[in-house]
């Protein structure tokens, strides 16, 4: 499936919705697809250097039993985020990038930046990299 | 059972997805072709999952088994 990229526009800073980025990134790199990550707003912030471990709480209609469900899983030893995300960069093909509109919106420098991210684009960018492959919106 | 030796063996037992086939593909990168690796997962997932990523990446199982909660696959690198 190589020739199947996956353009994945991530928006969300939840760590409900930062794992179901990774675990989509991961699986499509499992199967050899290219994944081309576009990180905005909350989902930018998420990635700070100094932020990356930081708890990003859970969307809204988590509540409580969400909440319970999330911690008993990672209790039993689910890998945070970040974590899926570097395993999947590790089986090459993954790409992360900055939107730059994010980036000033957020008063982010690249260096504030997680090393996971390799760099800053803007959209014109994303759509010439997505081509005709499907893109995604967490 | 297999009578061909196992190269290695992939434990993703107490894994959930996708780390069993992410595992997996990283490890089969790193064996020659040909090989025979052996899974163990206990994420019942995993069943479809390692049908789908064989199917897709053209390794393929030889061998799959469960007991008592764990899944077991014996997969051939293309």
């Amino acid at each position: 499936m190589e020739d199947q990229p996956l353009a994945l526009v991530l928006f969300s800073g939840t760590d409900d919705k930062l794992n179901a980025a990774a675990v989509m990134t991961a699986g499509a790199a499992a199967l050899g697809r290219p994944v081309h990550v576009f990180l905005q707003y909350w989902a930018l912030d998420a990635f700070r250097a100094d932020r990356i471990k930081d708890d990003h709480g859970l969307a809204a209609e988590a509540g409580a039993e969400g909440k319970a469900a999330v911690d008993a899983l990672r209790a039993e030893g689910q890998a945070p985020w970040y974590e899926t995300m570097a395993q999947a960069k590790e089986l090459g093909g993954v790409e992360i990038q900055a939107c730059s509109l994010s980036m000033d919106v957020l008063r982010i420098e690249e260096q504030d930046l997680d090393p996971l991210v390799d760099g800053v684009e803007g959209v014109t960018a994303f759509y010439l990299n997505a081509g005709d492959g499907q893109i995604m919106f967490i | 059972m297999t009578t061909e030796t196992i190269h290695s063996t992939v434990d993703a037992k107490g894994l959930s997805c996708p780390m069993p086939i992410v595992k997996t593909a990283q490890h089969v990168k790193t064996v020659p072709a040909g090989s025979l690796i052996e899974v163990l997962a206990t994420d019942p997932g995993s069943v479809k999952d390692f049908g789908a990523w064989t199917r897709s990446t053209g390794n393929a199982i030889v061998e799959q088994s469960e007991d008592g909660g764990i899944y077991r696959f014996v997969i051939k690198r293309a």
